[in-house]
């Protein structure tokens, strides 16, 4: 009799367990789901409300919008050009002082640094992705800015001068000035990724290049970060998601004048500085209209730079698969 | 047991709280610290109503009156004909203070300097490149004046300070009102941008040769000197409490309140002021509130004012408060 349960306990069980594991996984595979789809369904919805919330600037200045360099609330003139210019070279200066800066320190942090010494680094780089960007503003007004202008930017003149991107009159504010702010403030998110990245670079691939007779260098350079591009591309590129959307610091330190100017030396404007220092005291329904309009570009552009650096991921990472042996 | 009791006091307090009444508000920055002091105040004289203020920025104050999603509203400017177009009922402008907007500059040795309105307005055209300009020189004979390029420094942010300031130079060159002209933002012909009073202020602090315009209180805090102005009458005023009011009291104050105070005909009025209003409905929707919002108004018109000068803002003139509190008997509820 007893055994009997024991039978029929131990193979109800598995039975039941089987039905429910079925169920469970069924029930959470769909709930992902709907979790990964509510990512589109946001970004669908942040854009269709940025389309109707824009729709008389569309209409008033249609395609015009984007290559007009006016902005003039008086008159009613809306044009997102120099915001546009704003926002890309900013991003791009960013990207140029903090991707080498971030890839390095990662290179450090995992290849080379000693032991007592990685933990400091690391909780310190993360501090620094947990400056409120205001407060950095505010050292960018009081400090950074200063010091660029009395030293940084008169040394860059006298030595780089020669080109149109290092001339003209000197005020501190500048699209150079965001470019480094943003540059500060995406340096602790490109390195922490790019960190988890070259920390999953399998131990065999160092070894196996230097069984070949490879030098340090040689082997972090074939190896590790060759290994690595395409990951370490995938962190560059939230950077500069970040980059591209980053308002109060750049708006305090930029200069924020609506200009497209061949020099660094000169202010400029980024796409996310005029919506956050205008729409509050935007009364006409066109004004506001525009400013929504610019939110509707600046995703646009996000978008776009996204999809233009994987496509270049996937031209020039292709070549790089098949350099590796 | 003692959690019953918790329990019970929780709901008798928020019980209370429902019983107070809820009067909400929205709008400009400028008037903020002194909006709030009354709203503290008057709390103590009549307890049963509380007033919540955001300020969220004049557009944002006219933009939630009209959608009457407040019982009131607050403006750094007057609302435009055609947004008054749009309001379900008449909406009524009351003044309530007003404020100095002032030159200042970065100059060796933060000399006091004498400007005209063309002079201003010829800086911000940028049609004066050189402090040593003839012009400024003219005006300030005993200032020795450095030869520095003029650096000038206006808001990156959309405000009321920034309408101020482009109101006076369109009332004083024909230039400016034809190319630049008036609001809140302006397409400026030269110059850099700075976030906020305390942005402008910061820069002008740092960058030898700039000049700008703050609200008086931020030149006072970050110790910056500003400039005497000369007015309609031909004398040149250093800006204050007292000449910002002598300013209102000169000012030509239509009906409807919707009016500039730029640049009156007052011997001693200070030319660059502006007044910040309060936006209400004529016509309350809700009687209860409607009296409570009237008997606020007819405090803060009365006893309120007296708060002003302490928090730097000029009070309004007696003329003006006669006419504000015969405005608000018009309100009904």
């Amino acid at each position: 009799m007893q055994a009997d349960i024991e039978t029929a306990t131990t193979t109800a069980l598995p039975q039941g367990h089987l039905v429910q594991r079925r169920f469970g996984d069924r029930a959470f595979k769909w709930l992902t789901l709907l979790m990964a789809l509510a990512v589109f369904a946001l970004i669908f919805l942040i854009g269709s409300e940025l389309w109707l919330g824009s729709h008389l600037a569309l209409r008033k200045f249609g395609w015009r919008f984007l290559f007009s360099k006016d902005w003039n609330p008086v008159s009613e003139q809306f044009g997102a050009l120099p915001f546009i210019f704003g926002t890309l070279v900013s991003s791009l200066i960013a990207l140029l002082i903090a991707v080498p800066v971030s890839i390095a320190s990662a290179v450090f942090l995992t290849e080379l640094a000693p032991k007592w010494l990685r933990q400091p680094l690391i909780t310190f780089i993360e501090l620094l992705a947990a400056v409120p960007s205001v407060i950095l503003g505010l050292w960018g007004v009081f400090v950074m800015v200063p010091w660029l202008r009395e030293h940084l930017f008169p040394r860059l003149k006298s030595a780089l001068g020669f080109l149109p991107l290092f001339q003209g009159p000197v005020y501190g504010v500048s699209m150079l000035a965001g470019g480094i702010i943003i540059a500060i403030m995406i340096v602790p998110i490109i390195t922490s990724v790019s960190r988890e990245i070259l920390r999953s670079v399998p131990g065999l691939q160092r070894e196996a290049a230097y069984a070949l007779g490879a030098t340090r260098w040689e082997v972090t350079r074939i190896a590790v970060l060759s290994y690595a591009k395409k990951g370490l591309f995938g962190a560059v590129i939230l950077g500069l998601g970040r980059a591209l959307g980053e308002t109060m610091a750049v708006t305090m330190v930029i200069g924020n004048r609506p200009e497209i100017a061949a020099s660094l030396f000169a202010p400029g404007y980024t796409l996310a500085s005029v919506v956050a220092n205008e729409f509050t005291e935007a009364t006409t329904d066109i004004y506001l209209n525009a400013l929504f309009e610019i939110g509707l570009v600046l995703l646009g552009v996000t978008i776009l730079v996204n999809a233009i650096a994987r496509l270049l991921l996937r031209t020039f990472g292709g070549a790089g698969v098949k350099a590796q042996p | 047991m003692r959690n019953l009791c918790f329990i019970l006091c929780a709901l008798g307090l928020a019980a209370n709280a429902a019983a107070q009444m809820l009067i909400n508000g929205a709008g400009a920055t400028f008037p903020y610290p002194i909006y709030s002091k009354w709203f503290d105040e008057y709390a103590k004289i009549d307890p049963s109503v509380r007033f919540n203020y955001q300020s969220i920025g004049s557009g944002g104050g006219q933009k939630q009156i009209l959608a009457r999603t407040v019982d009131f509203g607050a403006s750094d400017g007057p609302m435009s004909d055609e947004n008054l177009a749009k309001a379900p009922g008449k909406i009524l402008h009351l003044p309530t203070v007003a404020g100095a907007v002032v030159v200042t500059y970065n100059l060796p040795g933060a000399p006091k300097l004498k400007l005209d309105g063309a002079t201003v307005a010829d800086l911000f055209l940028g049609k004066i490149t050189r402090w040593s300009d003839k012009r400024i020189a003219a005006l300030n004979p005993d200032v020795k004046l450095p030869g520095d390029d003029v650096v000038v420094v206006h808001r990156s942010d959309g405000s009321g300070t920034t309408y101020i300031w482009v109101d006076y130079l369109s009332s004083v060159s024909k230039e400016w009102e034809t190319k630049v002209g008036r609001g809140t933002s302006v397409n400026w012909p030269t110059g850099l941008g700075g976030k906020g009073n305390e942005g402008v202020a910061g820069q002008i602090k740092q960058l030898p040769g700039a000049v700008g315009y703050v609200e008086l209180i931020y030149a006072k805090q970050n110790k910056l000197p500003y400039a005497d102005v000369k007015n309609a009458g031909g004398n040149y005023v250093t800006p204050g409490i007292e000449s910002v009011t002598e300013a209102m009291s000169a000012a030509t104050i239509p009906d409807d309140f919707r009016f500039s105070m730029v640049n009156p005909t007052g011997e001693k009025a200070y030319p660059i002021a502006g007044c910040t209003w309060l936006l209400v409905y004529e016509q309350q929707k809700d009687s209860e509130k409607g009296k409570k919002l009237v008997e606020f108004l007819n405090w803060a018109i009365n006893q309120g004012e007296s708060m002003a000068a302490a928090l730097d803002y000029a009070p309004l003139p007696d003329n003006v408060k006669q006419r504000v509190l015969e405005r608000i008997k018009t309100i009904q509820y």
